[in-house]
């Protein structure tokens, strides 16, 4: 088991959520995060005062996953995020001790399999 | 001068009733000769018409304050949005109530060429008589609504550090003590102001560099935030500034247009001014705004219209359009670049009331003596262009004149309330944002673990 955690571009969140949905990746968070990568900082004026914004906007996505999903969902989110330019982000993949569902108290795998339908 | 209550009327020179502009003027001579409003009730008729346009002229004018506040409380950061726009509101209260009790009558009574007097206190003799063509206590609200926004325009100033107490008493000495007088020079027959043929149509010196001058001085006396060059301090809400620049000029119609006391020309001529004035400045700050920011900015954009209102403001009445849209033009260049250079500068006036209203205003005023002329306003005086250069140096003096009593006595007002109370906060509370610590709510509270306080618990706190 292993958590993905992936900072992307806002812009391409959709595209990402598409793709995870395609390698059949289920199950994940979402947070509007601000930082700082090696981007060129935006020049913003406001009545002659002019101010460097050092923060982005990003957004990160959390997975947890099972080992035979994640080289599929570090490509999907690698292909879907990618522009070319400075500024697309991480991803980290993280062990993990131990995952509980809250629901039915399952543990590790079966708590990261999803819900047969 | 077009406020002036006793020739407002009179002072509609485009009317054919000649005979009646006179008795208009002879009443208004009785009226300064005696302390009741007997001989006027006789003299004079309600106009339905004039009485509509300016109920719905004094609405536009109460209006402007709500948009004012809008205009403030979107360019300060949300920890301050709430106090920045109570700043405004409360002057509806504090202002609104001292200008029916004494502000008036300190105004517009006959009094002495400086100030009024008290005959009309608590509305004494304020009536449903005439005044001019309109319920003279319709025109003491109209009054009542410019000196609610005069005040409310210095707070733009001192935003962000000042103890909300110490503000309101303030704004309500400040609007006995330096408005009332001010309007009394410019508006009524007896002032100084008025005596000299100084133009003012709709307040470009009474309101725009009174409250200009109020709010350099308020800045210097109170100093800067206590982060203010350290930190960037960025608007926190540009649509609210947009939808505050909408709302101030679409109840400046009514604050120029209803400075002709009557539905005539001379209201045409106000509300068509009120209209390109600004918009020609509009253009020039953008252009400016292009050269000089890369960007049109929306925040330039709202800034813009507001020194071209303020700018149209003292011309409205006495100017052809196409004057009015030179003036407009004109005004930007000092307004802008005066906010350019205050951006970076040690003086902290927050939201740039300085250059918006006093620096819009002074432009406006002195280009009104340049622009002028009789043949549309035959109740004032050609300008510069029109054969009468002497015009220019009368308007030099009344903005002068009111720009000085304004900076200083501002300055002495906020000395005693320092003195006696104190003016701003600790700096810590300060950088907490003034919402909580002056007013104990936040603009924008997620409701995010706010735990219910039980009354017990309140009761048991409170006991210890």
């Amino acid at each position: 088991m292993k958590l993905i955690k992936a900072i992307i571009r806002p812009e391409k969140l959709n595209d990402v959520l598409k793709a995870l949905y395609q390698a059949e990746v289920r199950g994940l968070t979402v947070s509007r995060v601000q930082g700082h990568g090696g981007e060129t900082e935006a020049v913003e004026t406001y009545r002659g005062m002019s101010v460097k914004m050092a923060l982005v906007e990003k957004v990160v996505i959390e997975i947890g996953v099972s080992e035979p999903f994640v080289d599929a969902a570090v490509k999907a989110v690698m292909n879907a995020a990618r522009t070319g330019e400075v500024g697309d982000g991480k991803i980290f993949v993280l062990p993990i001790d131990a995952v509980h569902r809250i629901r039915t108290a399952e543990k590790d795998v079966a708590a990261v399999t999803p819900v047969a339908s | 001068m077009a406020h002036t209550i006793r020739l407002g009327r009179a002072g509609a020179g485009l009317m054919p009733l000649l005979s009646g502009a006179i008795r208009l003027a002879l009443s208004g001579l009785l009226l300064l000769a005696t302390p009741g409003f007997a001989f006027a009730q006789e003299a004079a008729a309600i106009s339905g018409g004039d009485t509509a346009w300016m109920l719905i002229s004094t609405a536009l004018v109460l209006l402007m304050t709500a948009g004012l506040a809008f205009f403030y409380g979107g360019l300060v950061s949300s920890k301050n949005v709430l106090n920045t726009m109570m700043m405004s509101f409360i002057a509806f209260g504090f202002s609104g109530v001292l200008w029916a009790l004494v502000g008036y009558s300190l105004a517009f009574g006959a009094g002495n060429a400086f100030v009024g007097d008290f005959s009309m206190a608590l509305l004494g003799g304020v009536g449903t008589e005439p005044s001019g063509t309109i319920p003279h206590m319709l025109f003491m609200a109209y009054q009542g609504a410019f000196a609610i926004i005069t005040a409310a325009l210095i707070s733009g100033a001192i935003i962000g550090r000042m103890k909300f107490g110490a503000y309101v008493t303030f704004i309500s000495i400040w609007g006995l003590v330096v408005y009332a007088p001010v309007a009394h020079w410019v508006w009524n027959t007896g002032g100084w102001l008025f005596g000299l043929s100084a133009l003012d149509f709709a307040g470009g010196a009474v309101v725009h560099v009174n409250a200009g001058a109020g709010a350099l001085a308020a800045a210097l006396v109170l100093g800067p935030r206590t982060d203010y060059g350290r930190q960037a301090m960025l608007p926190h809400n540009v649509p609210f500034v947009l939808l505050g620049a909408g709302l101030l000029w679409f109840g400046w119609m009514g604050f120029n247009g209803g400075s002709a006391l009557a539905a005539n020309e001379l209201a045409a001529l106000g509300v068509v001014n009120t209209l390109f004035a600004p918009a020609a400045t509009l253009v020039v700050w953008s252009l400016l705004d292009v050269m000089f920011a890369k960007h049109i900015t929306a925040v330039g954009a709202a800034t813009g219209i507001v020194v071209g209102l303020v700018a149209v403001t003292p011309a409205a009445g006495f100017v052809s359009p196409m004057s009015a849209m030179a003036i407009g033009a004109i005004a930007a260049f000092p307004s802008y670049f005066i906010i350019r250079w205050r951006a970076r500068s040690g003086l902290d006036d927050s939201l740039d009331v300085f250059a918006a209203h006093g620096v819009g205003g002074f432009t406006g005023a002195i280009l009104t003596g340049v622009f002028a002329t009789t043949a549309l306003n035959a109740a004032g005086q050609d300008g510069l262009l029109y054969g009468n250069p002497r015009q220019v140096l009368i308007q030099f003096i009344a903005v002068g004149a009111v720009f000085v009593y304004s900076g200083v006595m501002t300055a002495v007002i906020l000395k005693v309330v320092q003195a006696v109370a104190g003016l701003r906060p600790e700096s810590d509370a300060e950088r907490r944002g003034m919402d909580v610590l002056a007013h104990g709510e936040e603009g924008y509270a997620t409701g995010d673990g706010a735990v219910l306080i039980l009354h017990e618990e309140l009761n048991g706190n409170a006991a210890k």
